[in-house]
């Protein structure tokens, strides 16, 4: 990372009355990269696009979007960013098409650039046959599309997605990671948040994962697994061996206290990864005489992260926290 | 690649060129949603046809105007004001609704001015007025008002009215910005817009109320603009009999009035809404 950020935040305060949304919130996401921003409802992920992308202002703290301060040089910040919110931001009585339209030319684009630029996004995102309806008659999916297309109309540098597959089926959520595959691909830099583990460790190249307002860990997905404790050997032995000298044949290839799953016969062996452990963790059980029936290898999924990080598990709903930032007039 | 194409086609005009521009980008989005859903211009319509014809037919008849004159000739000057200024609660029902939804905050992250979003919202409710006006005129001629002076009187009149109901549209954006739900803003009209149409001389003279009520009757601006209209109309116009200052200066005091709540309410609409997010 010697690279400038492409965004970058430095002790980001938001307060809403007594509640702090943003608690000292850091950030240094490099330039052309899907970067996730992961967390539980309420921690502020929100809060910290909406702040990113000129929309409400920090009380404490600084953010710069490509070298543009979020606050005093906002208007430059628009001119490079797109934002995709949770909630479509298209005119429900326009059709798919006029909708681009509007925005192509509100971003700057003259007429006829706005209306080519149109075309091109309806059929990138399979919307050509829906692009003369009004969006009111569109589905959850289309919608998304649609607002996606609208954040990708003046050709944004950075691109803010919140929670782009909240909500959506399985298909059209892949759907979704395609396009943000092909943008980080484009060289567009993406922030996304998302509850969904998953989808962070699907898309992005490196991840923060916030709590209370705060960036609580940041890494790539695989550091953030193997800060949980990595790799894990589950070995479970035949009925009626001898756990002891099993535990005492598997010291010598543990990183750590080897620990025996209660009412089973299965060991839960904590590792380093390296080639050939599994063959050299069977023999080692055969010459000391206990029989194995399976030895599997388990990595700590994003969830181990989470939970280990935050003390709770991710939550599926949808974020509670626009009520509190939805009317921004406090 | 991106690169290449992102300076292509993009124009620089200057702030004010591209305020002009992005206001009437977002003027022609609100008239596209009055073409799709004509049922919004209702209340500029239908609304205005059922008043002019109930108090002309089931009211008009118990009004004595002192001095005399028609009712429905007198009523007309007062149908405009109200034809107009009842648009508002429609412009805060709809700014409320934009500013629920994710459209505002599109627009608040694209480099576009911060003003031309709410210039926009009333410059299309103008063009709604403009109908409205006209609905009135049409119904008006229909029960048998006429006018009585030339066409620059006439023209006076119907520029007055559109002065007046823009600076209510202004009122209206404010309102919208301060109420949290189109419900509410809907109910405005009730709570406001309308004891300020009824406790004016829009459809009955003032002096036939009670002593106390005469004085907020006379300076509400409703009476200035039905007076102004009646007067350039050459129609039956009870307020020139009354000595205070608006009733004696009408088309003044609808001037006074427009321009001071365009002063107040234009200025403070734009501050509400860029506090909402950094200017």
């Amino acid at each position: 990372m010697t690279e400038t950020p492409a965004i970058e935040a430095e002790g980001l305060v938001k307060t809403y009355g007594k509640t702090k949304a943003l608690a000292g919130f850091d950030l240094a996401v490099p330039p052309g990269t899907v970067y996730g921003l992961l967390g539980p409802n309420g921690a502020g992920k929100t809060t910290a696009v909406r702040v990113l992308a000129t929309l409400l202002r920090p009380n404490g703290g600084r953010a710069q979007v490509l070298g543009h301060d979020v606050v005093t040089a906002a208007a430059e910040v628009r001119r490079v960013i797109g934002l995709t919110g949770q909630y479509a931001a298209l005119d429900e009585y326009l059709t798919g098409r006029a909708n681009l339209i509007m925005i192509g030319q509100l971003s700057r684009l003259t007429g006829a650039h706005a209306r080519q630029r149109a075309d091109e996004l309806l059929e990138q995102f399979s919307l050509t046959e829906a692009a003369g309806r009004a969006v009111k008659t569109y589905s959850g999916g289309m919608r998304r599309r649609l607002d996606l297309a609208a954040s990708l109309i003046g050709h944004p540098a950075v691109l803010f997605l919140d929670e782009p597959t909240t909500g959506l089926d399985p298909s059209a959520r892949a759907m979704m990671w395609d396009i943000v595959r092909e943008l980080a691909a484009d060289g567009t830099t993406l922030l996304l948040t998302t509850q969904y583990l998953e989808e962070a460790d699907q898309l992005a190249r490196r991840v923060a994962v916030m709590d209370g307002g705060r960036v609580i860990a940041e890494g790539t997905p695989d550091e953030l697994k193997s800060s949980v404790g990595g790799e894990h050997l589950e070995v479970i032995l035949a009925p009626g061996s001898d756990i002891e000298a099993a535990i005492t044949a598997l010291k010598p290839h543990a990183t750590g206290t080897i620990r025996p799953v209660e009412g089973s016969q299965r060991l839960s062996v904590p590792v380093a990864a390296a080639e050939g452990l599994t063959t050299k963790v069977v023999r080692a059980l055969d010459a000391a005489g206990v029989e194995v029936n399976d030895v599997t290898i388990s990595r700590a999924s994003l969830d181990d992260v989470f939970l280990s990080l935050t003390g709770h598990l991710a939550e599926a709903e949808p974020e509670a926290e626009p009520e509190a930032e939805g009317s921004a007039a406090e | 690649m991106s690169v290449a194409t992102a300076t292509l086609g993009r124009y620089e005009r200057g702030r004010l060129g591209e305020f002009v521009s992005d206001v009437w980008v977002l003027t022609k989005r609100s008239i596209a949603r009055i073409r799709r859903e004509p049922e919004t211009l209702a209340e500029v319509t239908i609304q205005p046809i059922l008043f002019v014809l109930m108090f002309a037919y089931v009211f008009g008849g118990a009004i004595g105007l002192p001095g005399g004159g028609s009712y429905h000739e007198y009523l007309i000057g007062g149908m405009l004001g109200m034809g107009l200024a009842q648009t508002a609660p429609g412009t805060a029902v709809a700014v409320v609704s934009d500013m629920s939804t994710g459209l505002i905050d599109r627009f608040r992250s694209l480099p576009m001015s911060r003003a031309a979003v709410l210039t926009a919202r009333t410059i299309a409710d103008l063009l709604t007025q403009v109908i409205g006006a006209l609905v009135v005129a049409g119904v008006g001629l229909a029960i048998g008002w006429r006018v009585h002076t030339g066409a620059g009187d006439v023209i006076a009149a119907f520029a007055l009215a559109l002065l007046f109901g823009y600076a209510f549209t202004w009122a209206g954006v404010c309102l919208g910005m301060v109420l949290r739900s189109p419900e509410a803003a809907q109910q405005s009209g009730f709570i406001i817009f309308l004891p300020l149409t009824f406790i004016s001389s829009a459809f009955v003279p003032t002096q036939g109320m009670p002593g106390w009520l005469q004085p907020v009757a006379e300076w509400n601006p409703m009476s200035s603009l039905a007076a102004a209209c009646r007067h350039l109309f050459g129609n039956p116009n009870p307020a020139a009999a009354v000595h205070a200052w608006p009733a004696q200066h009408p088309e003044l005091a609808v001037i006074c009035w427009s321009v001071g709540m365009l002063l107040v309410f234009a200025p403070l609409a734009v501050h509400l809404y860029r506090r909402k997010a950094i200017g």
